[in-house]
């Protein structure tokens, strides 16, 4: 049960007195607790555990370390030069 | 899925696994602290593709495999008794008790129900309020601030017949036991990415320092295996002591402030014992006093517990990286995950599972 799963976000709410939300595991729709996330936005993606979501996964380091951030840098730094 | 696929790309894999044989120089022996990540390790086949040099021991990070046998029991007893509803996470079901499993408690009419949240069992107790709802709060701190939460929000619905079996452990006072051992080959750390998004890599630093090793915070695909592995391995080649974060997308040095504060509202660190290990100082939480009365152990008497544990299963040598599983002499012959003898053999971040699933042709 360790293993959280990474998700899309689609919408944060109230229900009872606990911040809930509804996210996309890759096409399955669920909804999760934002109580433990509570900075977290729609269209913004998540790990979930338990029906907790627990970390957002952020998009910058997600490309860095997937080697693809310095890729886009070089192509804004190209596309910068011609224009 | 986002995020997801291209952390298996093929070709990505490949490139860090030719990067970690340029890096490599001597013989390592690493420890991948979590379960899941002993399970992805073998299901992506990437123990395949790393070098000779490298030696991957299994870590004590599974929840299910760690759970005392007594907890066992006691669930066990709960569940067979007639005013109560005991609920679980699935992985708990088959893990053998003294005498049986939660699963055949439930075949012969014993109230188990499989939950996905404990959000769900807070529901539960809602609707049946002429029975006692227990949750069985095992894991580590990745479960802790749910567990945490079902508290908070059964005390604020005034939710009274709800509470909680507790056996929750916490990852930093394990690594120290291990490291501390006379029988510790471990020289570096894979640190379970999921529990540092919860908890930060904050309390890692001193254990680094004092016993001077270094540790990969690590997440769970196949190129974040590769990526902890080269930091880690390059740490140890340039003799380097401290922990690095190779899994900056989740996780942050101070990890999750709303869930730890979440956790240490309800929950405070205490001795637990650990299935096969023994008893770990302040390796776990337990309910503060205020919360005591959600507390299953205290709240109900749950009569004399009497354990008696396999005499063929090693999976204390397994959950600390001393002995593997096809070293056991139960493995796939006595023990298999239609019939375990031991937690590790059941649980999807169990190590014996893990090896019989996908190792079971080469052992
Ligand atoms: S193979 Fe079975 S009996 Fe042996 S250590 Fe693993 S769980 Fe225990």
């Amino acid at each position: 049960m360790c293993l959280g799963v990474p998700c899309k976000i689609l919408e944060i709410y109230k229900k009872d007195t606990l911040t809930m939300g509804k996210v996309d595991f890759g096409g399955v729709v669920r909804e999760v607790c934002f109580e433990t996330l509570p900075d977290a936005l729609p269209g913004e993606y998540a790990i979930v555990h338990v029906g907790f979501a627990i970390s957002k996964l952020s998009e910058a380091d997600a490309l860095d370390t997937l080697g693809l951030l310095k890729e886009m840098n070089d192509l804004a730094d190209l596309e910068d030069q011609n224009q | 899925m986002k995020y997801t696929d291209e952390f298996r790309d093929a070709a990505r894999v490949k490139q860090l696994a030719d990067d970690l044989r340029g890096i490599i120089q001597h013989p390592w022996v690493i420890m991948e602290i979590c379960g899941g990540q002993t399970h992805s390790f073998m299901h992506y086949g990437i123990d395949q593709l790393l070098p000779p040099e490298i030696e991957l021991v299994h870590g004590p990070g599974c929840p299910v495999c760690v759970t005392p046998l007594e907890m066992i029991d006691k669930a066990i007893a709960l569940a067979s008794d007639s005013g109560f509803i005991l609920t679980s996470y699935g992985d708990m079901l088959r893990v053998p008790g003294s005498n049986q499993d939660l699963f055949s408690v439930r075949a012969s009419g014993g109230a188990v129900k499989v939950v996905y949240s404990p959000l769900d069992a807070v529901q539960l107790a809602r609707d049946n309020p002429d029975k006692q709802v227990v949750f069985f709060a095992i894991g580590f701190e990745t479960t802790t601030p749910a567990n945490a939460m079902s508290i908070i929000q059964a005390e604020s619905l005034g939710i009274k017949n709800f509470s909680l079996l507790v056996s929750q452990v916490r990852v930093p006072p394990a690594m120290e036991a291990i490291l501390s051992s006379p029988a510790n080959r471990v020289q570096g750390f894979l640190a379970a990415g999921h529990v540092c998004a919860v908890m930060g890599f904050w309390e890692y630093l001193p254990i680094a320092e004092k016993y001077q090793i270094p540790m990969a915070v690590t997440g769970f695909e196949p190129v974040d295996l590769l990526k902890g592995l080269n930091d880690l391995v390059t740490m140890l080649e340039q003799k380097k002591v401290g922990v690095i974060n190779s899994y900056p997308r989740a996780v942050t040095l101070e990890g999750n402030m709303a869930a730890q504060a979440s956790i240490n509202r309800v929950f405070q660190p205490s001795d637990r014992a650990w299935r096969g290990i023994g008893t770990i100082p302040m390796s776990g939480f337990s309910l503060r006093p205020e919360y005591v009365h959600f507390d299953a152990e205290k709240r109900f008497d749950l009569g004399h517990i009497k354990t008696r544990e396999s005499e063929v299963c090693i999976a204390g040598q397994v959950l600390q990286g001393v002995m593997k599983p096809p070293q056991c002499p139960g493995f796939g012959t006595l023990c298999t995950p239609e019939n375990p003898l031991g937690a590790p053999m059941v649980s999807a971040e169990g190590a014996c599972s893990a090896y019989y699933r996908y190792k079971k042709m080469t052992s």
